[in-house]
């Protein structure tokens, strides 16, 4: 291998090529190469995955945009050990699941030779962690940050026609002489498992990057119906839900006072909610906004759940509306939703609204989401960090 | 300098303390009053520094008694609260234009061209800058005056009786001893108990307590979470301290190796001097106001200098 400039490089052997290599190569040298590895192995930007068993066929399947969707793992001669070697750029975080076929049959799961997992409502996959990434700690409990307090509330809810459950984050030293802006949260329960939000949320508050806040974590009845554009859920939160929050708790109950998150369909309930109430909220956080359109016909590729998403994000391009006065906007450059996500930017931005677009080497999950949380909300309500000179 | 005449003594951050030693230096044996009112709740935790001043202390406690008026005067916490929300809403208005001005100074910094077209440029942005620090500066001086006309402190009853009760413990104490914090709750507290009126002492201070003792509260954090905030005017300081922008943690917070940025951030403050104050770090301001040899400054073309007898 060489340099553009013609001067030759040493490129090391990747662990499994010297395995390959060995002669004769046993099960025992098999075993004793597993032992010495943390699998799958990253080495610079190669990542070798691996799979032991017999099988007619291994593939690694994942949702990674950019990567063939099913990439075939290769048998070595001479032992049940498969393995493929896939290109994975700094920072980067890949989930995964391994495919193996079997008398004709597949069955799909998760690594058993990773412990690493990430887990979501659908369940859980491998996830391997490219060079250069690394778990923020401030996602991990940290003994000398306070923690806040969750309460549940029932709220009754004429415009969805339901009791809504909402559980609401106070901060720590919550006073009721102080008045406090509030972030209301779309798929409260599932940032709150999967996205360690009130582990973060006490971190970050305590280290003065966040200021204090109280979160609203509320959850949908219908998610398809009520996150896609629904009048109802806007109501509900407008007419209904901040008002009944601002009457008991000592919130600031102005519109800069407030802010709108979610992600994926979370986020376009926070933009569509945002759109019929302008002047409800100043900020928004949407996080993979499923924010899918057309620009000519309706083939969106999203299916009916879509059709809603696709009319209001299609009439909102054609009539960009300032909404709020600041978007933080992220996106993993591995899913799908990048394309849309892009695309929204100047829409946004064309209505005189403040944008701050983060990409990351990451996909449509949850630990994407968890760790864009200390930009996202230091950026929107940023803590008293300048304030403190000690 | 004082208006009034005290000395002051500004100090580096004191995670490793010479504080006693500088109280040694200056012969002086106490008593002394302290305030802690930027730690907040943590505002009782000063045995280390009740130590540290040979246990001859006597803390104001101006926290406590912020939160006491706010608790015993009700009238006064709901329109307290009203003027912060004001001011906080003065702030973003401010910061919002702030930033404009600030990129434009920027982007004419890295434009190519004529060198002397350019810099005849950028010093009128910066000066536009130092224009709108001024006015930010102005404002909040109305607003507050507004306020202390509506609500007049003195004739508060509770007030009145902390800031009589702060006088008392003035009185006689060889220096006061301002630890660091929160700038913003000290700077209030301080003047709500109108501590630079009471005051015939001399001052050591620290950190945000530095700060508070200036002419106006200058904010900065390059290194913040969200990335490099721009420095911003917060208000007015006690004012004890004339012509110095005193910059606690310097080489922590600021991107000192950022020239450009560093010879906006003195330009914007000059003639006051911008004064670094890491750790170890000693600074005797005299009765003229003059800081001494040796005293590490931000020079205007954006360089860590060293003060030398001019």
């Amino acid at each position: 291998m060489s340099t553009a400039l013609g001067a030759p490089v040493s490129v090391r052997r990747l662990a499994i090529e010297r395995l390959r290599e060995r002669r004769p190569l046993d099960d025992a040298g098999v075993d004793r190469f597993l032992a010495r590895h943390d699998v799958p192995i990253v080495e610079g930007q190669r990542c070798t995955f691996l799979h032991r068993g017999e099988a007619e066929a291994v593939t690694l399947v994942h949702r990674t945009v950019g990567l063939p969707g099913h990439l075939p793992l290769a048998r070595i001669d001479s032992t049940d050990l498969w393995y493929v070697v896939v290109e994975l750029p700094e920072g980067s975080r890949f989930e995964y699941q391994l495919e193996v076929k079997i008398d004709g049959r597949h069955d799909r799961f998760n690594d058993p030779m990773n412990h690493r997992r990430a887990h979501s409502p659908m369940g859980s996959m491998s996830v391997c962690y490219a060079r250069g990434y690394v778990v923020p700690e401030w996602t991990q409990a940290h003994p000398e940050a306070r923690p806040g307090e969750l309460l549940e509330l029932a709220v009754p809810s004429r415009a969805l026609r339901r009791d809504t459950h909402v559980t609401l984050y106070l901060p720590a030293r919550f006073r009721r002489s102080a008045r406090y802006p509030l972030l209301v949260v779309h798929d409260g329960q599932d940032y709150l498992h999967y996205a360690a939000m009130k582990t973060v949320l006490d971190n970050l508050i305590h280290r003065l990057d966040v200021a204090e806040v109280v979160v609203a974590l509320v959850d949908p009845g219908d998610r398809l119906v009520e996150y896609a554009n629904s009048a109802a859920h806007a109501r509900y939160l407008a007419a209904e839900l901040i008002p009944y929050l601002e009457q008991r708790y000592p919130l600031q109950g102005t519109r800069t006072g407030r802010c709108l998150m979610g992600s994926s369909f979370g986020a376009v309930a926070a933009l569509s909610t945002a759109y019929r109430y302008p002047e409800l909220a100043s900020a928004l956080i949407l996080q993979s906004g499923s924010f899918v359109f057309t620009d000519i016909g309706n083939d969106h590729g999203g299916g009916p759940a879509f059709e809603p998403v696709v009319r209001f994000v299609n009439r909102y391009r054609a009539g960009p509306r300032r909404v709020a006065d600041r978007i933080f906007s992220s996106c993993g450059i591995y899913e799908p939703l990048i394309i849309p996500n892009r695309s929204m930017l100047h829409t946004f931005e064309s209505t005189g609204m403040l944008v701050r677009y983060v990409e990351a080497r990451d996909g449509h999950s949850w630990e994407n989401w968890r760790d864009r949380l200390q930009e996202a909300l230091s950026w929107v309500y940023p803590g008293a960090q300048k304030l403190f000179y000690e | 300098m004082s208006s009034s005449g005290q000395s002051v003594v500004l100090l580096g951050p004191q995670r490793q303390p010479i504080l006693e030693e500088v109280v040694q230096s200056l012969d002086l044996d106490g008593p002394f009053a302290t305030i802690t009112a930027g730690w907040q709740e943590r505002e009782p935790d000063d045995d280390e520094l009740d130590a540290l001043l040979d246990g001859q202390s006597v803390n104001l406690n101006l926290y406590a008694r912020w939160h006491d008026v706010l608790d015993r005067d009700p009238e006064y916490a709901v329109a307290d609260r009203h003027q912060r929300e004001v001011l906080d809403e003065l702030q973003e208005l401010y910061l919002l234009r702030l930033d404009y001005a600030l990129d434009a100074v920027v982007m004419l910094q890295q434009r190519r061209g004529s060198a002397d077209l350019r810099a005849a440029a950028v010093a009128e942005a910066v000066e536009a800058v130092r224009e709108l620090d001024a006015a930010h500066l102005l404002r909040i001086g109305e607003v507050n005056g507004e306020f202390y006309e509506r609500w007049p402190p003195h004739d508060r009853p509770v007030i009145a009786q902390h800031r009589a009760a702060v006088g008392r413990l003035l009185e006689g104490v060889t220096a006061l001893v301002v630890a660091g914090g929160h700038v913003g709750v000290l700077v209030a507290s301080m003047h709500l108990f109108n501590v630079a009126a009471a005051l015939d002492a001399p001052v050591i201070a620290w950190s945000a307590g530095a700060m508070a003792l200036a002419e106006q509260v200058v904010l900065f954090h390059d290194r913040a979470v969200q990335g490099p905030g721009n420095p911003e005017v917060y208000g007015h300081g006690l004012s004890l301290l004339h012509g110095v922008v005193p910059l606690p943690h310097a080489a922590a917070r600021l991107l000192l190796g950022d020239v450009g940025r560093m010879a906006v951030f003195a330009q914007r403050f000059a003639p006051a001097r911008c004064v670094l104050l890491d750790a170890g770090s000693r600074v005797d301001v005299d009765l003229d106001g003059d800081v001494p040899v040796g005293t590490r400054v931000l020079d205007l073309g954006g360089a860590v200098s060293v003060v030398s007898e001019s």
